[in-house]
């Protein structure tokens, strides 16, 4: 693992260290002009903050049902990367909107149930901080009732009258905002990938942890 | 088991058909497809920069941030980690 | 099936009869809600009057605050009497137990609703009986949609530290898809002219929300009750 580890860093590095370049030669959008180009960061962390949400209830339902420690170290790494994806998204959606709506938020669909999922998965890890000793499991249930609540975000901005763009969007962009935007989406990803295997890694030290501990004290 | 779940899937596809076949969509500008543009009236520019160039930097510096916890933790526990292995050979 | 249900039946009786003893859950629950309305009326007011747009959300949101007050004090008397743990240990469908409970929580929150919907008629002066077949429909809804997540968590939370202040914190981000549904519909209702469309879209959506959290309550109870 730590073979692959490194050259990954220092390829999400370049990546992200070649994207403010490949942004700014994309194309403008002919109502929203330069603030448009928060959408190459923002809807990459949205999309992450979604998959993480599943991947978190996936480990969480596998950790429930099949009782596999290993499944809970997934989730809670995961867990973490919603509450940081979100944050991302709920700081750099405001700051367009304030410019293409005018306001920083309105309370419409798409926002506030972005807004709950965050919520949601802030308090699995209250739960999982505060609630003492069998608290991975209540927060497990917390991440699978996260995980229902991602499609109702995604299909949210589709059927309900709202002023934020729809999904539709991402599918048909133009080829020089397609380019940049899948670049962005996949160093993204790659970043994802290797912010999930170190916390990961970080939580399977600390079970080591643990179990050295307990060991010792026979 | 199947046969509850299939049920309950048919339930929720059926009380999704008839809940949202509520409202009719408003199309404001840019909501279904980004139209591109090669050049800018001067005018748009300047007060945006200020809210894109936060937006990025608020991305950047928070994953690093979040990095850095990351790194701290990993080191403590390695040295953690280290240290209980030697105790445990020494036994 | 027959086995479930009559499991189901017999914790509730047992809940409704040992309440009964004393009312003490009741009466307090009761008690909290109407002062709630009271609190939000006197505190959103204009021109000295309480905002009369506002009855549905009150209502909802004394409902919601009620119905955590009395999870909390119900689950608290199970834990303190251990007879969670004695009916885990019976021999019985372990989900049915969960919808015994449930049941028992929706019997609650029914004497609750009761008593707010003629408060909220009288102070709001709401028109509460123009479509009551509607109204009764979204409470329904929306009260089981509450109540199904939050006795999950309840008796998830027996045995947890910090039990009072994590259930809230966990039950509000879930449920509050529930409330603004409930509140939207209400409102509908409540118009001078009431818009029964508008409330079946949204009783509909209660419905689909009752369908996946009672699902997925009742498929993560027994896994999450278990050591």
């Amino acid at each position: 693992m730590s073979r692959v580890f490194a050259p990954l860093a220092f390829v999400v590095m370049a990546l992200f260290a070649v994207a403010p370049i490949i942004v700014s030669n994309a194309p403008y959008e002919q109502t929203m002009g330069l603030v448009q180009k928060v959408f190459y960061y923002h809807v990459p962390s949205a999309m992450l903050m979604f998959i993480s949400a599943f991947v978190c209830g996936i480990a969480s339902a596998v950790f429930l049902f099949k009782r596999s420690a290993a499944a809970d170290r997934v989730a809670v790494a995961a867990g973490e990367l919603v509450v940081l994806f979100g944050i991302v998204v709920l700081v750099t959606g405001p700051l367009w909107a304030r410019k293409a709506w005018g306001v920083w938020w309105e309370w419409d669909a798409r926002l506030t149930s972005s807004l709950l999922l965050w919520m949601i998965f802030l308090a699995y890890l209250l739960v999982r901080r505060y609630g003492g000793p069998g608290s991975e499991k209540l927060a497990g249930a917390m991440a699978l009732f996260g995980m229902a609540n991602v499609p109702f975000v995604y299909v949210s901005v589709n059927y309900w009258r709202t002023i934020h763009p729809k999904t539709s969007v991402v599918m048909t962009l133009g080829p020089g905002m397609r380019s940049a935007f899948w670049f962005c989406a996949v160093s993204f990803g790659m970043l994802y990938v290797l912010l999930l295997t170190l916390r990961r890694r970080l939580e399977d030290q600390q079970a080591q942890v643990e179990r050295l501990y307990l060991a010792l004290d026979d | 088991m199947k046969r509850r779940l299939v049920t309950v899937v048919v339930l929720v596809l059926a009380v999704s058909a008839l809940a949202l076949a509520g409202q009719p969509p408003a199309t404001p500008a840019a909501q279904d497809g980004f139209v591109p543009v090669n050049s800018l009236p001067q005018a748009e520019q300047l007060p945006a920069a200020p809210l894109l160039i936060a937006a990025y930097s608020f991305v950047w510096v928070a994953l690093m941030v979040y990095v850095w916890f990351l790194w701290r933790r990993m080191s403590r526990v390695e040295r953690e980690l280290a240290d209980l292995n030697r105790r445990v050979q020494n036994r | 099936m027959r086995q479930f249900l009559r499991v189901a039946w017999v914790v509730m009786r047992k809940d409704l009869t040992v309440e009964m003893r004393s009312r003490e859950i009741v009466y307090t629950t009761v008690f909290f809600a109407a002062s709630c309305v009271l609190v939000f009326a006197f505190a959103l007011v204009r021109e000295g009057r309480p905002l009369e747009d506002a009855a549905a959300g009150i209502l909802w949101i004394s409902i919601a605050f009620a119905g955590t007050l009395g999870l909390g004090r119900t689950f608290e008397r199970e834990r303190h009497t251990e007879t969670l743990r004695a009916l885990m240990l019976a021999p019985s469908d372990r989900p049915a137990i969960y919808v015994g409970k449930l049941l028992g929580i929706l019997a609650l929150l029914a004497v609750v609703e009761a008593v707010l919907l003629p408060m909220i008629g009288v102070l709001f002066h709401a028109p509460v009986m123009a479509s009551p077949g509607w109204l009764l429909a979204l409470l329904f809804t929306g009260t089981v949609g509450f109540a199904s997540v939050g006795t999950l968590f309840a008796a998830m939370l027996v045995r947890a530290r910090s039990r009072d202040v994590l259930l809230p914190v966990l039950l509000y981000p879930i449920t509050i898809p529930v409330i603004i549904a409930g509140v939207r519909g209400t409102a509908a209702i409540l118009q001078s002219a009431p818009d029964e469309p508008m409330a079946r879209f949204w009783a509909a959506l209660l419905l689909f929300f009752d369908v996946v959290f009672v699902t997925l309550s009742l498929w993560t109870f027994e896994p999450l009750m278990t050591e």
